[in-house]
């Protein structure tokens, strides 16, 4: 089983609705640890990305993610528009050309949008950041690949791996970003880029198994 | 919410528009992507000087375009970084050659915009420095946080290190003047009450009508301490002394003193505050060399205020008094 063109665009899709319908609960978490416009920034992204698919049509993957990527730098602001817009750049280089992908292509792609997110944001596990979600995301889709799983159980084992560090953020003290001020103030708190990164994997396993 | 505004996601739209009509002599605007440029922009084989951040912080950026200040300035949204195509469209417009400084202030989401910007500017073959302010005494400078904030020290910054280009100093001397007035200054804010952001339409922390906040950052982040409200000579020792002792200040300095209004506060309680600061500093025999007082880098309609002191020596001194005619700071001319 591979995943298509039409189904990364599908993805896209079904990710840019879930930011819009939890718009005010991203919002809700980064208004307590940080300046309150997660959700809104995501969503006034997505919406520019929605806007655009139209007009990508004839693009391969590679260069549709890449255009994702430019779309959401250019529209998002803060630092979620560098860092979503890197995550999306990356894995459109990585997926260049392709009309088509399986696990092990998509764990490379993934693995190559993470570096990015970490060399560009500077962030390591534990900072209360995304890439609590992402990076445990990254181990277990490669590790489902390494053992020659179908793309159905890979994405399900990352979507969970990356549940369980989006979860692992509640009781961090936040060591980036505007969290980091509130320093011992700050755990108890769910990490909103955590808790996105965690809605852009379920999306991919929802729309990509369906 | 009581705003004199339209509709609230016009706001910094309209704003851009009016200070093209307002400053029409001083400076221009474009959008997509909006970016604030000097009128005579790209001035031959000067270095130019690029600011930005979100905006709210008025006249902070877009008011400090103009002759011996900045070349341009990239507003994001109310209290969101610019986005890095507008800090690169910005760059082009103003690089007359010599290369371009960005200065930059110390939030996560400014420093990844403007490295972002600065990439691809590079990659076009344009010479950028970035120079980060990071002054903000209220933050722990740890290796477990994002670092201090750049806030008060940015203004004169801005101001000095665009004296600086406007004689011509190449591109790693301007870059330095920023440093230097980073490294030799440090601020300090407090909150009164909160700000409320257009488009959020309620205020973005709940503080009690006894109670301030000590150490608060420019959008709104919460400070060091919360506690009941004291008098300004209270408020402003709170204030002064993180400062005097972080630097150091020592006895016999020179200082560029500065007190800052957050948008709601009026110029008469700012002056109050001057007058226990300027008390504060005789005592430690510290001598001000220059004073600045007004609200230049606010946050929204928040009350409250911040000061700056920067330690002078005679370079800055001159680059501080050269003549500079912006919408926000004019002398000299």
């Amino acid at each position: 089983m591979t995943v298509q063109r039409k189904d990364v665009v599908a993805w896209i899709e079904a990710f840019a609705d879930v930011i819009h319908a939890q718009k005010d609960e991203l919002t809700r978490l980064d208004s307590d640890i940080g300046d309150g416009d997660h959700g809104a920034n995501l969503d006034r992204g997505f919406t520019a990305v929605r806007a655009k698919l139209p007009e990508l049509a004839e693009k391969d993957i590679g260069a549709l993610l890449k255009a994702v990527g430019m779309t959401l730098v250019s529209t998002v602001g803060g630092a979620s528009g560098p860092l979503y817009g890197t995550l999306f750049l990356q894995m459109g280089s990585a997926l260049a050309g392709r009309q088509e992908f399986d696990l092990p292509a998509w764990s490379a792609a993934l693995q190559a949008g993470v570096d990015g997110v970490i060399l560009r944001g500077k962030a390591s596990p534990g900072d209360k950041t995304m890439i609590d979600t992402l990076a445990p995301a990254v181990q277990a889709i490669r590790d489902a690949a390494a053992q020659g799983c179908d793309l159905a159980e890979g994405l399900r084992r990352a979507t969970a791996a990356g549940e369980a560090g989006m979860l692992s953020t509640i009781p961090l003290v936040a060591r980036k970003g505007r969290a980091s001020y509130l320093g011992e103030r700050s755990a108890g708190h769910q990490d909103p880029g955590a808790t996105s990164s965690h809605l852009l994997l379920a999306a991919a396993q929802a729309t990509w198994t369906r | 919410m009581k705003k004199l505004i339209n509709r609230p996601e016009d706001v910094v739209t309209e704003a851009l528009e009016a200070m093209a009509l307002a400053h029409a002599d001083l400076l221009r605007v474009s959008y997509d992507p909006s970016i604030i440029v000097r009128a005579d922009a790209p001035v031959r084989g000067k270095v130019g000087l690029v600011s930005g951040g979100g905006s709210g912080h008025e006249p902070m950026h877009g008011g400090f375009v103009g002759m011996g200040m900045l070349d341009a300035a990239c507003p994001g949204a109310v209290f969101t970084s610019p986005t890095p195509d507008q800090i690169l469209a910005a760059t082009k417009a103003v690089d007359g050659g010599a290369g371009v400084v960005h200065l930059v202030k110390n939030y996560t989401g400014d420093i990844l915009n403007f490295e972002m910007a600065a990439d691809l500017a590079r990659e076009e073959g344009i010479q950028v420095e970035a120079v980060v302010t990071n002054d903000d005494v209220a933050v722990k400078d740890s290796t477990w946080t994002a670092g201090r904030r750049g806030v008060g020290v940015t203004v004169l910054a801005e101001k000095m290190a665009g004296a600086a280009a406007e004689q011509r100093r190449p591109l790693a001397a301007v870059a330095e003047i920023c440093r230097k007035v980073n490294a030799n200054g440090r601020s300090m804010g407090m909150a009164l009450t909160s700000c409320t952001v257009p488009q959020a339409g309620k205020p973005t922390f709940d503080l009690p009508e006894d109670e301030m906040e000590i150490g608060v950052g420019i959008h709104g982040e919460p400070g060091r301490s919360r506690m009941k409200l004291k008098t300004a000579a209270q408020i402003t020792e709170l204030l002064m002394m993180p400062i005097l002792e972080d630097l150091p200040f020592r006895s016999g300095d020179g200082v560029l003193a500065f007190v800052n209004g957050l948008g709601g506060t009026p110029l008469i309680e700012l002056y109050v505050v001057y007058r226990e600061m300027a008390r504060i500093l005789a005592g430690r025999n510290i001598k001000i060399a220059r004073s600045l007082v007004g609200s230049y880098m606010t946050s929204l309609d928040m009350a409250g205020c911040s000061i700056t002191l920067v330690k002078l020596d005679d370079d800055l001194l001159g680059l501080w008094d050269a003549p500079v005619k912006t919408p926000g700071l004019r002398w000299g001319i």
